[in-house]
């Protein structure tokens, strides 16, 4: 009997139409990706879609895989605690693409290479700074997973009310790890761009809907306004206020429950400089008028650790080698801008209603917290009778599934490519033959995916959106640089640029752990950041001194070695700039294998 | 004896690589000088108008409107800008070799 009571006992208190929607997506997205490993027989099938993908489907699939747990749960949950200042978070998650386009989207693809360290090589001319470029790559997508775990666990947790955080994050993780290792890039291109548009259905439907009954985006941004917070107790159903009623000024008739003790408070929530920006100040027991220029720094800060991070994605820059040239790298990248800026514009407000609707969620910590704000607001519905609401519910989290899901699968190809394609097949045993590459990959994958599962267990205390944005800081500080200045500066060496990168990077990369390693409270370092406001702003948000280090140390190193710049930087610059029909690619290349001879 | 000049020296010369690239790169520092205005003016009007920026309008402070809805649209009339003006450029060039080809062919 006991065999039996276990599930059952772990079924009880699940919705069943939320259940189903999940199970289903989960049931698609695996079978998609056994379908069509079928058809992908080449490595370099695997490793970049053969490159024959259309400018819709790539635009599609980039922003399926860009859009992730962080945008579909943690951007919600984030502005749901601490309001305005968390827009910066989808603004410039959008945003970031900008530079990506203007600077790097077109030189990249015309120069041609599988990955990242390709370029790193191609460029420099030199195989040891392959494996500088390979270390970041494993770096950056480590720190990203960690959050697209959270959202697996959070969301297990959220479906299964009695199934410990932990299991979830392994349950998914198994899953995806495995799918990746039989499917490879082909089957994640279709899977990717299908799940772009889940997503954009699971995010956009549910705020309709909820808008219609409870009220307009802007009406309950409204309601904060310091009238009718703190009435009752948090969740009190008693508690249910009309803002604005008896007043004479218009006010926006909205239902709203009391935010309760824990939330913060409707003026400081609703403008600029609120509790995420100030909190470092604020412990450090500053007056709100002296907080101000630290919140000013950090919100400047996190805007160039976004921007910039953005255009420095190791798993979003793969795809771009996915066009068939240059002018399609661009018109993808703008593509790809529209279809994440009309996704953005619906998490913030599953925020603002979240914090009138369901103000019990700020007593929550961990799987239990705002993270979850999206997949259990449409829940509310369920209060006006039927079950429209566990439907909606049911939605969102089929697309939390696809968020967490494609991103991990994503950076698990990237990940286990930097390892098959780059460590094992350039670096240990280059004369491996296809089936030996193909066996490495697979192993690769099942390690990275083991590693990350274990990392994603160790976090559910930290905010997912908050997690992201450390990856951003690192790419900010390593790859954006290294990106940016090879492709427009002719006199970088590869000294000045593995400087530069292993010193920006390193040092986000260091300040980024010291602050998860104290936050998780494995050190102590409370008594510290109460002393040093100034530092745990810098350390949190390392991008505005990082970047700036990385840059300058790429320059200072280029100009002490400039004797080292590689002999055909001409022709390489015309590789990366000039536009394909005058054909310098091939020239190039015929030129390189008589030169090199590899 | 070095080979006669062809037209496709004028492709692998230093002053083609240089106007390629400075045509290029001006455009996007100008596109990328627009974005950072509004992105990195917002926070200093917060800063100092807080009073202008806390305005209400339909509900939403201004600041909010600004940055949760309007600035999507913004990026994308920057990009579509960009992407006409970049595409329009590398045309040119093409344009301008293919004809010293033919001149040279002649």
């Amino acid at each position: 009997m006991n065999h039996l009571a276990q599930p059952l006992a772990l079924f009880a208190g699940v919705d069943p139409w939320i259940f189903a929607f999940s199970f289903v997506t989960v049931v698609v997205t695996i079978w998609m990706g056994f379908r069509s490993a079928r058809t992908s027989k080449t490595a370099s099938d695997f490793f970049v879609a053969g490159r024959s993908v259309s400018v819709g489907w790539n635009a599609s699939a980039i922003s399926g895989e860009y859009l992730s747990a962080a945008s579909f749960m943690g951007v919600a949950g984030m502005v749901m605690s601490s309001g305005y200042d968390a827009l910066w978070y989808p603004v410039c998650y959008a945003c970031g693409y900008l530079f990506l386009l203007l600077f790097i989207a077109g030189p990249l693809r015309r120069f041609g290479a599988y990955t990242i360290p390709d370029f790193a090589e191609g460029r420099y001319d030199s195989p040891v700074f392959r494996k500088i470029a390979v270390c970041f790559v494993l770096f950056i997508g480590f720190f990203y997973t960690m959050p697209q775990m959270k959202g697996a666990g959070t969301t297990l947790a959220y479906i299964f009310p009695g199934l410990p955080y932990w299991v979830g994050v392994v349950l998914v993780g198994a899953v995806i790890t495995l799918n990746v290792a039989l499917g490879g890039m082909k089957g994640i291109t279709l899977v990717q761009a299908v799940q772009y548009w889940i997503k954009l259905f699971a995010i956009c439907v549910p705020v309709f809907v909820l808008m219609s009954v409870y009220g307009f985006y802007g009406h309950h941004v409204g309601a904060n306004d310091g009238r009718t917070e703190k009435r009752a107790p948090a969740g009190a159903v008693a508690g249910l206020a009309e803002a604005g009623s008896g007043v004479s000024d218009p006010g926006y008739r909205v239902e709203r429950k009391a935010v309760g003790e824990k939330a913060p408070a409707d003026a400081a929530w609703v403008s600029p400089f609120g509790p995420l920006t100030t909190k470092a100040a604020k412990t450090a027991g500053l007056t709100a008028e002296q907080a101000r220029p630290y919140s000013l720094l950090y919100t400047y800060s996190l805007i160039i650790a976004l921007v910039c991070g953005t255009a420095g994605l190791p798993h979003i820059l793969v795809r771009f080698y996915t066009n068939p040239d240059g002018v399609a790298a661009k018109k993808t990248t703008m593509w790809v801008m529209i279809l994440i800026g009309v996704f953005y514009v619906f998490p913030p407000i599953f925020g603002v209603l979240g914090r009138d609707l369901l103000p019990e969620l700020y007593a929550g910590t961990g799987a239990k917290g705002t993270d979850k704000v999206v997949l259990e607001l449409p829940r509310v519905l369920n209060e006006h009778g039927g079950v429209w609401g566990s439907i909606l519910s049911g939605i969102t989290c089929a697309g939390a599934f696809a968020a967490f899901m494609s991103t991990f699968s994503g950076l698990l190809v990237s990940m286990t490519g930097a390892l098959a394609h780059d460590v094992y097949g350039r670096m240990l045993r280059p004369r491996a033959s296809a089936a030996e590459r193909m066996f490495a990959f697979k192993v690769a994958a099942v390690v990275i995916g083991a590693v990350a599962i274990g990392l994603g267990t160790q976090v559910e205390q930290l905010q997912i959106n908050f997690m992201v944005g450390q990856a951003f800081a690192i790419a900010a500080a390593s790859y954006f640089p290294l990106l940016f200045m090879s492709v427009w500066w002719r006199g970088m060496t590869m000294r000045g640029a593995a400087v530069g990168m292993l010193g920006g990077g390193l040092a986000a990369l260091a300040c980024t752990t010291i602050i998860n390693v104290s936050d998780l409270k494995l050190v102590d370092l409370a008594a510290f950041w109460k002393v040093n406001p100034l530092l745990r702003i810098l350390c949190e948000q390392p991008a505005i001194w990082t970047v700036p280090l990385a840059i300058g140390l790429m320059i200072v190193g280029s100009k002490l070695t400039t004797t080292t710049v590689p002999a055909d930087i001409r022709m390489k610059m015309l590789v990366l700039h000039a536009p394909e029909q005058l054909g310098l690619k091939q020239e190039y290349i015929q030129e390189h294998q008589a030169g090199v001879g590899h | 004896m070095p080979p006669p000049p062809s037209p496709q020296d004028r492709v692998h010369s230093e002053e083609f690589l240089h106007t390629l690239m400075r045509r290029q790169l001006k455009l996007s520092v100008a596109c990328a000088a627009a974005f950072l205005i509004v992105l990195l003016g917002l926070p200093l009007a917060n800063y100092f108008a807080p009073q202008l920026m806390a305005t209400r309008i339909a509900g939403f402070t201004l600041s909010w409107l600004l940055l949760g809805v309007l600035f999507f649209p913004a990026v994308w009339g920057i990009s579509w800008y960009f992407i006409r003006r970049s595409i329009w450029l590398e045309n040119d060039e093409v344009a301008a070799v293919k004809a010293g080809r033919k001149e040279a062919g002649k």
